[in-house]
């Protein structure tokens, strides 16, 4: 299926009236460097927001990382998947047991992409991230070249009281923070570690570090 | 000249004007690859776009009223409190707070200056939020930064919502000899404080020199040949107000000068905050709210005193 319409234009524009999904430069600015925005995950909105929180220019030049068991099911879905947010699928169900799930992700790279990736490979219903894949790992070990921007996404209602009789607007941020890269000798857990307090460092900020 | 037809020249004469403007922006931008001038090409059609929407809020509160007219300033004060909000680190405590700023001193705000009611709406935020919110917070018992977080909510308050909601009480100003033109005030109000924006970014494009810290899009002496410009320009428009020429030249020069103190200011809480936009694509109310309505919020609430206090009886 293929409708000649356009929903991604709508869609990023209700994202930003509805939730805000406002940027916050916090420890890098807006660059056409080819990069890696590696977040947290625990919405279904996430791609979208952060999608939506990136400048225009820098758009077309980014494509989000997604399950194929999730957004590759046809439909509209699919259309905007596919045709409008470019987004490389990955295979998390690994139909073929051989082939590397990353291969894709590599492909898009060696074309001078950036990507939008969730290191923890699934939704986390939490705050915080939990440990992160081994993912990040490999591309930032294949891809030397690539900065590595660690980026918080946090939504104000979550983070509201539960229960209480008024919510308040939902306001979404979407932090970004300084580049890294992997560390001449690091190893798997020490950097995927230090990827991972590199977002929680970004919550930290946002939340006013009780 | 009756309202009717005074209205009806001024916009035409800014809607031929706008056209004017728009194809040469197009026209300009479309001519050239260099970076350096299509960004502050960009900038200058960014304004030329703002002035279209002054044009409608004019019509609008020509054709559909005053009610509509506020209606949309609350939707604006919404949006860049939320914006300013976003921006600013909050705590679960702080939900009360919030929760009143958006649903009650919002709606308030505008409802007063819908009712006229000029001696309430003009101390609602400035003195009775301002103590009522302390004590709203103080009954959370989470003392951690607690001066910060009041100042925080009230000063969001103060800039997006009380300066915000002076422009469209200008409309309801009743100046002897203007009675029932408060339209017209608006709209030069809005002009002026366009204009010496757009002739700002033009200015500082052809003449350049010291780039502002604030907007590096703006340079010190294209501030100054720019506002002295928007200067003229609203003492030649002194017709469309109750004032003398020369009145109009400092009410002129009052706004120009609020208005890039507004500019100055926001620019400075939003780079503190890490959230100067860096966005190209500001849609309307979705993105930079606050940037877009910067200017306008200091030089709102100086114009509407001045106007009333050296023109009202």
């Amino acid at each position: 299926m293929n409708l000649p319409i356009k929903f991604l234009p709508p869609l990023v524009w209700l994202v930003r009236v509805l939730v805000g999904a406002y940027p916050r430069w916090i420890g890098s600015v807006p660059s056409a460097n080819q990069r890696i925005y590696f977040a947290n995950h625990s919405s279904h909105m996430d791609t979208l927001v952060l999608w939506a929180a990136l400048p225009h220019s820098l758009r077309a030049n980014t494509r989000p990382v997604a399950a194929r068991d999730y957004w590759g099911t046809g439909g509209i879905r699919q259309q905007i998947a596919q045709q409008e947010l470019n987004v490389v699928m990955i295979d998390r169900a690994r139909e073929d047991p051989d082939a590397d799930p990353l291969e894709p992700l590599q492909e898009a790279l060696r074309l001078g992409f950036s990507l939008i990736f969730f290191p923890e490979g699934t939704r986390q219903p939490q705050p915080l991230p939990g440990p992160f894949k081994s993912g990040l790992f490999r591309l930032a070990q294949a891809f030397p070249q690539v900065e590595l921007v660690p980026v918080y996404l946090e939504n104000l209602h979550r983070a509201m009281p539960k229960g209480a009789l008024l919510p308040v607007p939902i306001i979404s941020t979407v932090s970004f923070g300084a580049a890294m890269g992997l560390a001449e000798g690091e190893d798997k857990d020490t950097f995927l570690e230090r990827a991972r307090a590199a977002v929680v460092a970004l919550a930290d900020v946002d939340l006013m570090a009780a | 000249m009756s309202l009717q037809e005074t209205s009806f020249g001024v916009l035409a004469a800014l809607t031929l004007l706008l056209a004017t403007a728009t194809a040469f922006g197009t026209w300009l931008a479309g001519r050239t690859h260099d970076a350096v001038k299509l960004a502050w090409i960009g900038q200058m059609n960014t304004r030329i776009r703002g002035a279209w929407g002054i044009v409608l809020l004019f019509a609008l509160a020509f054709t559909a009223g005053r009610g509509a007219l506020l209606v949309l300033f609350a939707i604006a004060s919404f949006f860049a409190l939320r914006e300013f909000v976003a921006l600013t680190p909050i705590r679960a405590s702080d939900h009360s707070a919030l929760v009143l700023a958006f649903y009650v001193v919002i709606p308030v705000q505008y409802v007063l200056i819908a009712a006229d009611w000029y001696a309430m709406y003009t101390v609602f935020i400035p003195v009775y939020v301002f103590l009522v919110l302390p004590v709203v917070m103080a009954l959370r018992q989470d003392t951690e930064q607690y001066l910060m977080r009041i100042a925080k909510v009230q000063w969001g308050l103060m800039i997006c919502v009380y300066c915000v909601s002076h422009a469209p009480a200008i409309v309801a100003l009743e100046l002897p000899g203007f009675e029932g033109r408060g339209a017209l005030l608006l709209l030069y109000f809005l002009l002026v404080l366009q204009m010496s924006d757009l002739l700002a970014v033009i200015a500082s494009a052809a003449i350049g020199r010291t780039p502002l810290k604030s907007n590096p899009n703006k340079s010190r002496e294209g501030v100054l040949a720019g506002g002295a410009a928007a200067v003229l320009l609203g003492t030649g428009l002194f017709w469309m107000t109750p004032f003398t020429w020369w009145q109009a030249a400092l009410m002129a020069l009052a706004i120009v000068v609020a208005g890039f103190m507004g500019g100055l200011v926001l620019a400075s809480v939003e780079r503190s905050l890490g959230a100067r936009i860096w966005t190209d694509d500001g849609v309307l109310l979705t993105r930079g709210t606050l940037q877009r309505l910067d200017a306008l919020t200091f030089a709102a609430p100086v114009f509407f005193h001045l106007a009333l206090y050296f023109f009202a009886p």
